[in-house]
């Protein structure tokens, strides 16, 4: 991939974003805040990309290894403290709107 | 293009896809629990998409695969604990902490690359390429290094572990910002220039940076800076992505740095600040020493439970407006027993939500959510306020600062502007709290000095299991 084509992606990416968020209820503030966190947690895909590519330095691995951890709490309790927050308001009947 | 590199496009273009439409419908209470496990599929589509990549080319040696499962299993562990045992109220802290984890993973990725060039499959490192290598992994450690500190700054002052120091919110800290800020930059450019000793000063001073910046800030606004550290998360990501070449995590990154950003927006509307007067005014509290905020009550009226359950059965229509002292106190099943009983007895009950009730905007939905409250008798401010002069009785439980008439009627009050519930307007106010202390800005509230406000000094869920003995007394929901 070259550089420029990366840019592409970062601008139309962030745009995206812009355009995905438009009107939002107070009462989602809270769990689409976290659910985004845990997006940002995709992090991960790079801590991976550092331990295939370490080829045996261990310290590298152990970098890889430890970022992976982070990203990972930061994506399976993102999504896990998401679903309950919303788990609490699927139980009623939101039927207006 | 062969095989793999085939298969890891396509997936990657559903994670992406997967993950808007994730975000999208995140925003819709309809659609929110679906959109949240949607997005977390595609997480994990977009793990299998890499990992089949490698198996493909260039293979995973054993070492890799058990460092990978180490880490994996250590955090999702660890993470999955944590987010089953939080406690509803700590929502703000906890998504606080997460978020800072994920820059540190981004912090990790580029500092482990810097130090470690990773042999680079692509191609020999050209001088452009190599450049733009560079400022990826300053900007990922800079935004990286911000984002964990702040955040675990943000966690501790929401936690109660941290106070706000005196001196920052003197004119000193925006010197030492000021400096933390230069010195990051010059970091920054010396990293650029290739001397990778710098990087350590980089990941030194802006971490310093990101506690500087959060520290002076007080306790009302945090939800705002929590969602902008969220979107720093998101930039860093997207930085990570340019250092590993990987679209996917710069599509990912943008979007949540873009998406947090609006939110951040929002947020700031609902509480009447701009983002500009959050990161550089200080707390509120400390503004109002020098204002009129501060000042003695003059004409409190203190009365007892029974009271307070008397005049509740006299009446037809109450509102409800809970604040952070309700979510403290874990008292909305308690109250939530005592609304039963009035709607026993065709007393009409309705729950006035501020936006930025219970420190974070949504919070309180989610705490009345979880006392089984019907979605349908929580109304938002703009719905509620023209309700009030209909309304016999206000109950304030926890709240002060949402329901302040000095955001209305003062001008050289800290908080003029900010829009509040105008429950002075009901007939009777009864006010719900545990002492005579101030709201989270520090400000007099002058609501109580009102003839029409009563104080019932207590412990919400105290008070409250009093009213519902109070009320059974009376006769009140009782069939």
């Amino acid at each position: 991939m070259s550089f420029i084509s990366l840019l592409w992606v970062l601008l139309l990416g962030s745009l995206l974003g812009l355009e995905l968020i438009g009107k939002v209820p107070p009462t989602l503030h809270t769990p689409l805040m976290s659910g985004a966190n845990a997006i940002s947690g995709i992090t991960m895909l790079a801590a991976l990309t550092l331990i295939v590519k370490a080829e045996g330095n261990v310290p590298l691995l152990i970098i890889g290894s430890v970022s992976l951890g982070f990203a990972l709490f930061n994506v399976v309790g993102g999504f896990f403290v998401t679903d309950r927050m919303l788990a609490m308001f699927s139980r009623k009947p939101s039927n207006k709107k | 293009m062969n095989l793999p590199v085939i298969i890891k496009f396509v997936i990657d273009l559903l994670a992406v896809l997967l993950l808007a439409l994730g975000i999208k419908g995140l925003s819709k209470v309809k659609s929110a629990r679906d959109a949240n496990r949607l997005a977390a599929f595609a997480m994990s589509l977009s793990v299998v998409g890499l990992l089949s990549y490698y198996l493909g080319t260039s293979g995973i040696a054993i070492q890799s695969w058990i460092w990978i499962i180490i880490g994996s299993i250590i955090g999702s562990l660890f993470g999955a604990i944590l987010a089953k045992k939080v406690p509803m109220t700590s929502m703000p802290e906890t998504v606080a902490l997460f978020n800072g984890c994920g820059g540190m993973s981004s912090l990790l990725v580029a500092l482990g690359v810097a130090i470690f060039p990773i042999s680079n499959s692509l191609e020999n490192l050209d001088f452009f390429k190599s450049l733009i290598n560079e400022v990826s992994i300053s900007v990922s450690i800079f935004v990286g290094a911000i984002t964990f500190t702040g955040s675990i700054v943000a966690m501790a002052k929401l936690q109660g572990w941290l106070s706000t120091p005196g001196w920052t919110q003197s004119k000193v800290r925006h010197f030492v910002n000021i400096v933390f800020a230069v010195a990051s930059l010059i970091a920054f450019f010396d990293l650029i220039n290739g001397n990778t000793s710098s990087i350590w000063l980089l990941v030194i001073v802006s971490s310093l940076l990101g506690i500087g910046v959060t520290l002076p800030i007080g306790g009302a606004d945090m939800p705002v800076v929590i969602s902008l550290l969220n979107s720093y998360s998101g930039i860093a990501a997207a930085a990570a992505g340019f250092v590993v070449d990987s679209q996917l995590l710069i599509v990912a990154g943008a979007m949540v740095g873009a998406a947090g950003l609006i939110l951040t927006q929002v947020m700031c509307k609902g509480m009447n600040r701009s983002l500009v007067s959050v990161l550089f005014g200080g707390s509120l509290s400390a503004q109002s020493t020098s204002s009129s905020g501060s000042g003695e009550y003059t004409n409190i009226t203190s009365c007892s439970v029974e009271e307070c359950a008397l005049t509740l059965e006299a009446a037809n229509k109450v509102i409800i407006v809970p604040g952070y002292g309700l979510a403290v106190a874990q008292a909305q099943h308690t109250l939530r027993e005592v609304t039963k009983k009035l709607e026993q007895n065709g007393i009409e009950v309705v729950y006035a939500i501020h936006p930025v009730a219970g420190r974070m905007p949504g919070h309180m939905n989610v705490l009345l959510a979880e006392a089984d409250v019907p979605y349908e008798q929580l109304k938002e401010m703009d719905v509620v306020n023209p309700d009030f002069p209909a309304t016999d009785v206000v109950l304030v439980l926890g709240a002060n600062d949402v329901v302040n008439p000095q955001a209305k009627n003062d001008s050289s009050s800290p908080l003029y502007g900010m829009p509040v519930l105008d429950v002075q307007e009901a007939r009777t106010v009864f006010v719900i709290k545990r002492g005579m202390s101030a709201g989270y800005s520090g400000i007099k509230n002058d609501l109580f000095d009102l003839p029409n406000t009563s104080m019932v000094f207590g412990d919400a869920k105290k008070v409250l299991n009093d009213l519902i003995g109070e009320l059974k007394d009376l006769g009140v929901g009782e069939k």
